[in-house]
């Protein structure tokens, strides 16, 4: 497969047919249920629908607002490749030397192609928990998968992206945890670019019964620092009554890499969601998060830290969509700049007339290390209920001259004066993921986005 | 005799003279107060003398133990052993009370040493202690969210920890009510010695109850117009300032 984000719109092409053959290929290797089967070919038309996706691009609309902001090159896929074969090579441990972190389970993917599984324990598999790749999901849980599975889709902007997700995701993660059933350690699922020019295709489905409880991480990382890969991943979480769900995900591809990632969360009366986004690699990386705070009482907890360097972009947009009354959201996204590095956050909040009482907060606060960065922030509110509380607020900042002088006053050299300032700025994120392991990779990863 | 010596000190924000030809030697040992009305420099002497780049130093010269203190950096001044408990401590987030007190700590070793983690927990909390500080606070982000109070007492912790060789308490008393006024006082006086000098910085008489001073200096319009000893607090306290602008003023300046 080869594919082009142009950087122009391309001459209005069909799918080539050199494209046509993989997906057909995959398909028919794939020996899916028929629902699936359609659903994958629907998508495949809708990626390909005003036939701008081709081998010579999908066209981004400089026109969209969804894209206000965003770079329009840089998206090349010329050469991503499916992979054939397993990657031979050693995939890392990421929390090798620190503290162990409590897995409930672990799957290991490299370029799309499982690679290592550790499945719950027996206790779990009784309780009806399933936590299973994807692809095995679909063939042995077929009814539940399909309740779910590509159910939700957003207008923000990256319906193309999604579209070619869904025609090609079979690698990631099913997980069904039944009601009642509380999970306190964490599902950890990583997901490596191995091969130069890989295209992955990570699909994340958490599906948590009422007063269920769930933590989950998801990692993203590449095995070397100079392939070239491409990434569409999409992570779905359906919170059922009273579901207390913990997601987390780090993406810390190789500077090579086009990540596009999509998150979905779905929240049930009274249920209690937190997702924290942490966002290190990537050459570019589009992020796209949607809520529906779809039960009355819901709370939802939405936390993003990214550290951008070099010329690195962060293009985050996401969406709190209230449908219930007395529901609460909560979104704070981070961003740290050097360099020559963007960030671009378009938040938007939505009450709809039935939900009242409405508790929505959001902001984004933007620390400038570099004055050749550049963070654009487009908070936005759409209010249709009067009986709401809604607040945003955008804030972009440099070091405080009177804190770094605060703290060279005790002795402190300026410059770990201004790495503990910075750091301190990380720590509001790091320190909401509450889990020590978790905690200490975050902090090691962000010293070494700083050539510490 | 070792001394925090200031000699005709001059320093501008901007183009505006605050200190003229300030001059004070505060011997080593020695607690010192300044008092003065507001707008009179005594927290320009503060800032100036830790090295902040906002003030200009214009003039004069400043010797910690003999050595030649303007024109460091913030960091080597600290390390020279001078402190400066803030008027207004900075809130810091997401930097912990012990990670920055072991960062300080650590900046004073010599390079390829580190701090001993048992040890450094061992004197924080003894000094905690004294101060009648929970030991939770060591986990709390610098002084975010602190009451006026809990941020002089963590000043005084951290010169409790960093054990500088002069001290120089810019309004500490500044925002306390009186039972935080006393441990505060309690922690100086416990520092008190023969290895200390401290500067206390003051509006008002009421420090310096609890923080007795060898010497007070009344300060006006940028120099000092009056030493003595500490009955000098209580005359100034009884007679007010305007006797410091309508008589001691003049005089000082012929």
């Amino acid at each position: 497969m080869s594919v082009t984000l142009a950087e122009t719109p391309a001459p209005v092409a069909a799918t080539s047919p050199a494209l046509e053959a993989v997906f057909q290929a995959e398909l028919a290797q794939a020996r899916e249920p028929k629902w699936l089967a359609d659903s994958r070919r629907e998508a495949w038309t809708r990626a390909n629908l005003d036939g701008k996706i081709s081998e010579s691009g999908i066209v981004v609309g400089k026109s969209d607002e969804r894209w206000r902001f965003s770079g329009h090159k840089g998206w090349s896929l010329e050469g991503a490749l499916r992979a054939k074969n397993k990657y031979a090579g050693k995939l890392p441990d990421i929390f090798a030397g620190g503290h162990p972190l409590d897995c409930a389970g672990k799957l290991t993917y490299a370029d799309d192609i499982l690679a290592a599984q550790t499945p719950v324990s027996a206790e779990l598999a009784r309780q009806g928990v399933i936590f299973l790749p994807l692809a095995e999901a679909i063939a042995k849980h077929p009814e539940l998968v399909r309740e779910h599975l590509f159910k939700h889709d957003h207008a923000l902007g990256g319906g193309k992206f999604l579209a070619l997700h869904q025609a090609y995701a079979r690698a990631g993660t099913f997980l069904y945890v039944p009601d009642n059933v509380e999970v306190p350690a964490t599902f950890f699922v990583t997901h490596w670019a191995a091969t130069p020019g890989a295209a992955l295709f990570p699909h994340t489905l958490i599906i948590a019964g009422a007063n269920a409880t769930v933590n989950f991480l998801d990692y993203f990382g590449s095995v070397n620092t100079t392939s070239e890969a491409w990434v569409a991943g999409a992570a779905t979480i359906i919170a059922g009554s009273g579901a207390r769900v913990f997601r987390k995900s780090v993406q810390n591809l190789n500077g090579h890499t086009l990540s596009y990632q999509d998150d979905t969360v779905i929240c049930g009366r009274d249920s209690d969601v937190r997702n924290i986004a942490v966002h290190l690699g990537a050459q570019r990386a589009r992020y796209e998060s949607y809520s529906k705070l779809n039960g009355p009482g819901s709370n939802l907890e939405l936390c993003a830290l990214t550290i951008a360097s070099g010329r690195q972009e962060f293009d985050q947009r996401t969406f709190q969509d209230h449908a219930a009354p007395r529901a609460k959201s909560n979104l704070l996204y981070k961003n740290a700049l050097l360099d020559e590095s963007r960030t671009i956050f378009a938040g938007m909040i939505r009450v709809e007339p039935g939900a009242e009482e409405t508790d929505a907060y959001q902001q984004n606060r933007n620390l400038l290390l570099n004055p050749a960065a550049e963070a654009d922030s487009l908070p936005g509110l759409e209010i249709q209920n009067q009986n709401v509380r809604c607040t945003h607020g955008a804030t972009t900042s440099r070091l405080d001259p009177e804190e770094l002088f605060y703290l060279r006053s005790r002795g402190l050299p300026k410059n770990t004066a201004y790495q503990l300032l910075v750091f301190g700025f990380f720590e509001e994120v790091i320190q909401r993921v509450e889990n020590e392991a978790l905690a200490e990779l975050l902090r090691k990863l962000a010293r070494e986005k700083f050539g510490k | 005799m070792p001394s925090l010596d200031i000699r005709n000190l001059c320093v501008s924000i901007g183009e505006k003279p605050i200190l003229k030809d300030f001059s004070l030697s505060l011997p080593k040992g020695e607690v010192h107060a300044i008092m003065g009305p507001n707008g009179t420099g005594k927290s320009t002497l503060a800032k100036a003398l830790a090295g902040h780049e906002d003030y200009t130093i214009t003039g004069g010269e400043v010797f910690l133990d003999g050595e030649l203190l303007l024109g460091l950096e913030p960091e080597a001044r600290a390390k020279l052993g001078l402190f400066l408990a803030f008027q207004y401590p900075c809130e810091i987030p997401g930097v912990s009370i012990a990670n920055f007190l072991r960062a300080a700590s650590q900046a004073r070793l010599p390079e390829g040493q580190e701090v001993a983690a048992v040890e450094f927990y061992k004197k924080l909390h003894g000094k905690m202690d004294a101060l009648k500080m929970d030991r939770k606070f060591t986990a709390r982000s610098l002084n975010e969210g602190f009451s006026g109070g809990e941020r002089k007492r963590c000043e005084i912790l951290q010169m409790m920890m960093l054990e500088p060789k002069y001290a120089i308490m810019d309004e500490t008393d500044s925002g306390l009510d009186i039972d935080a006024l006393k441990i505060v006082a309690q922690g100086v006086n416990l520092m008190r010695g023969p290895e200390l000098g401290v500067l206390v910085i003051t509006h008002y008489q009421r420090l310096l109850d609890y923080i007795v001073p060898d010497k007070v200096h009344v300060m006006w319009d940028g120099r000092i117009v009056k030493s003595g000893g500490k009955e000098l607090a209580f005359e100034l306290e009884a007679k007010g300032y305007d006797w410091v602008s309508k008589e001691l003023a003049p005089s000082a300046k012929n």
